[in-house]
């Protein structure tokens, strides 16, 4: 029989209760936002860019406790990497991070990083910097997983 | 200092009541027979079982045989629905309402995959079922009709007397899930012309493992489970003695108690309704307002998602729950809350306290201090902000 995990790891339990760069950054060279209201979660991430390092990063997340972990840890992990240092970051970074999650929360883990992603895009285009095709790829399939979703819960 | 603990989850199951483990613990050690042996012992346990059985039979109005003992309400449910499609092969329809537990759900869900017809009725935004829809859709092929007494996520009460009439008189059974409302609302199966019953132990301080299903005499209905031929053939399998006795004794307790504690849970839960509508902005309370079980708050709160919300309360020692514990390994919003009109959003955001017993005036004003401090704090973190609520409708 599976074996059904509900409870979170300490980790993110830690990161939930008390999470780490959370609000906004004024003027941001870059913001993300992923998810949408009715699968019951939104991450909106905010970077800021100093010498292709990313030197300051931001989110605000509706969702649950998985989900605002995530992202508290995504922001631990980026902190001071370089653009090329962090698109080459997996969710599976994030989760061992956390010391895992429950199976049916690993895709609040590929929010946060589309989050990263959609932010670090933006910022390219907004600077017009050439966008790696995977990155420009990725872009699309993230615009329409919302769109579909959206259709799905018809709002 | 030691944290305040408050258990508001009494609808996902309550603590036993110490007069019930007291009238349990013999049956561990002392009186061990099986009920179907001939020797002393069995005959022992089989007394006890059956004056546990006349006690809750007389508290619904029913008479001891008509009382099947299962080992869950679940299973409770999926013998009423399975086992009255399997003995009346010759009517195809069932009708359920949009609001139902899930193990009915499910099980009129399976039915449909063997061929049946199933009516799922809509539900106003008070989650009550509309009367006429179903006088509407009973006709020569319906064989069925289970609508839950009263909700477990947001309390309704249907006027099951209203509907057992109505089917009686248009000839099909009725069943009623009444696991949440045993107790809180009083239940007679004769007057409310009601044919089959589920009732659970562990919603009445009674233990888990234990549920019973009344089948009005006459009603046709096959076992689905077979074996020793146990309960009048229907319910086959060891009888778990010590958990019958134990709610037999959780339902002397209600006879005794049940009354002044519904009174009692009335005003607390008014006073938490209303606290919390005062103190927090952007909030609701989802089902009726007078018309809901004694213990039951739900409450939308919005730009939050429940389940952050539940684990900030828990780490601050108060224990609630969002909509049906059940679903807690389901990411979906509640088939529950969007029946009712609510939108996923809405219904993401949404917290269930249900009190019980042992829940009093102090833990409802901890619950009021720590509840506002809480829901500010998620919003702060939420990317929503009040003036684009809208977002996403």
């Amino acid at each position: 029989m599976m074996r059904q995990q509900f409870s979170y790891s300490k980790k993110v339990l830690k990161h939930f209760k008390s999470p780490h760069n959370l609000g906004k950054i004024k003027d941001p060279d870059g913001v993300g936002e992923v998810g949408n209201l009715a699968c019951g979660d939104v991450m909106k991430l905010y970077i800021k860019v100093v010498e292709n390092k990313i030197s300051d990063v931001k989110f605000e997340t509706y969702g649950c406790a998985a989900a605002i972990a995530t992202s508290s840890i995504t922001t631990d992990l980026v902190k001071g990497k370089t653009i090329e240092e962090a698109l080459a970051m997996t969710n599976k970074e994030v989760i061992d991070s956390l010391d895992g999650l429950p199976p049916i929360k690993i895709h609040c883990s590929l929010l946060s990083v589309d989050a990263l992603n959609e932010a670090i895009y933006d910022y390219l285009k907004k600077r017009e910097k050439p966008v790696p095709e995977y990155l420009e790829k990725r872009h699309m399939r993230t615009i329409t997983l919302q769109k579909m979703e959206e259709l799905e819960h018809k709002i | 200092m030691k944290k305040r603990k408050v258990y508001l989850d009494y609808a996902a199951t309550t603590p036993v009541d110490y007069r019930v483990i007291k009238a349990m613990m013999p049956y561990f050690g002392e009186y061990i027979g099986n009920s179907m042996s001939l020797h002393a012992q069995g005959v022992k346990v089989s007394e006890a079982i059956e004056i546990a059985r006349e006690r809750i039979a007389k508290y619904i109005g029913a008479n001891a045989e008509e009382i099947v003992f299962t080992g869950s309400a679940t299973e409770s449910n999926n013998l009423a629905l399975k086992g009255v499609a399997e003995a009346n092969p010759e009517k195809k329809k069932i009708i359920i309402s949009a609001v139902e537990h899930d193990c009915v759900r499910n099980s009129a869900i399976w039915l449909r995959g063997r061929g049946y017809q199933v009516v799922m009725l809509p539900v106003d935004k008070d989650g009550l079922i509309d009367f006429e829809v179903l006088k509407k859709e009973i006709d020569k092929e319906t064989l069925l009709v289970s609508i839950i007494h009263g909700n477990n996520e947001v309390g309704t009460i249907q006027d099951i007397a209203k509907i057992g009439n109505l089917c009686r008189s248009m000839g099909v059974y009725f069943h009623t899930d009444a696991s949440q409302s045993m107790g809180k609302v009083a239940i007679d199966v004769e007057k409310m012309k009601i044919d089959l019953l589920t009732a659970s132990s562990h919603k009445i301080y009674g233990p888990k493992g234990v549920a019973i299903l009344y089948v009005r005499d006459g009603v046709r209905i096959n076992p689905i489970i077979h074996g020793g031929g146990h309960e009048g053939g229907l319910r086959s399998g060891t009888v778990n003695v010590a958990a019958i006795v134990g709610m037999g004794k959780a339902i002397e307790v209600l006879e005794k108690v049940g009354k002044s504690e519904n009174l009692r849970l009335i005003e607390l839960r008014d006073r938490l309704i209303k606290g919390i509508l005062k103190t927090i902005p952007d909030c609701w309370l989802n089902g009726p307002k007078d018309n809901r079980l004694s213990n039951n708050v739900n409450i939308s709160f919005e730009r939050v998602e429940g389940e952050s919300i539940l684990l900030q309360l828990d780490s601050r020692g108060v224990m609630c729950s969002t909509g049906s514990a059940c679903s807690s390994n389901n990411l979906a919003p509640s088939h529950v809350l969007l029946a009712m009109g609510l939108n996923a959003p809405e219904a993401h955001g949404s917290l269930r306290f249900s009190l019980g017993r042992w829940t009093n005036e102090a833990d409802i004003n901890y619950v009021l201090k720590v509840l506002p401090e809480v829901v500010k704090k998620m919003r702060k973190i939420s990317p929503f902000k009040p003036f684009d609520k809208t977002q996403g409708e």
